[in-house]
């Protein structure tokens, strides 16, 4: 598994053609891109800023990765979140998956997501015209990781 | 000592993002040391918000998890990363 918490911006798709690299196995790669849109909730956001526990952040991802591992025959996983300022349009997160046939790779590319989304300790604080505002949790969010428990 | 962290929307309320205090003999688990942060009343009360989340040495855990002196202790909001 590789996990990167960093400012620096980076280009999906190169992080996406590397999960399938020099591993001729690979039969699937399923990657997800999160972005930063510029209207939430109501409000045109006009960017924002991502605060995160270092230490406990890159902790938190790891263990998700290796639960991940543990429930799907995966051969790369990755996990690249960005922390610090974000302008609208840039990617925030990438997440990809690898395995030798399709399911696995989907699921858990969902499964980690879903998991990240709920016990990675990162907050977003968007600007707005009224000024900052910190992000709210969502119970869909919760509800979302819930439903990989036990099944 | 515990070392205790605030984070996000909880560090600002509260002004403050870490702080030592000495263990108490009576504090068991987490909450004994949140009930203690709530007692300083005022914008000590976020902390007890219904989606307030804790970690005990940066891991995720309830507020019933046990407390040890030398633990790390942080408290913060609902996380909203992704």
């Amino acid at each position: 598994m590789a996990i990167r918490v960093q400012a620096a911006a980076f280009d999906p798709g190169g992080e996406l053609n590397a999960l399938h690299a020099a591993n001729v196995g690979v039969g699937a790669v399923v990657g997800f891109v999160g972005y930063v849109r510029d209207f939430n909730d109501g409000q045109e956001v006009g960017g924002m800023f991502l605060e995160h526990y270092p230490g406990m952040t890159e902790k938190a991802l790891e263990k998700i990765a290796r639960e991940a591992e543990q429930r799907w025959p995966l051969l790369r996983l990755e996990i690249l979140h960005r922390i610090g300022r974000l302008e609208p349009g840039e990617p925030i997160v990438f997440v990809g998956t690898a395995s030798a046939h399709r399911q696995a790779a989907f699921d858990a590319c969902n499964f980690v997501m879903d998991y990240l989304k709920t016990r990675a300790p990162f907050w977003k604080k968007e600007d707005t015209q009224e000024g900052p505002r910190w992000v709210e949790g969502r119970d869909s969010d919760k509800a979302a990781a819930d439903r990989w428990r036990n099944d | 000592m515990i070392r205790v962290q605030y984070f996000a929307r909880y560090r600002e309320t509260l002004g403050l993002d870490d702080e030592a205090l000495d263990m108490a003999s009576d504090w068991t688990r987490i909450d004994d040391l949140r009930q203690h942060l709530l007692g300083r009343g005022g914008a000590w009360e976020v902390l007890a918000e219904r989606n307030l989340m804790c970690a005990r040495n940066q891991e995720l855990c309830s507020l019933d998890e046990p407390l040890e002196d030398g633990d790390e202790v942080a408290f913060f909001p609902t996380v909203t990363g992704g």
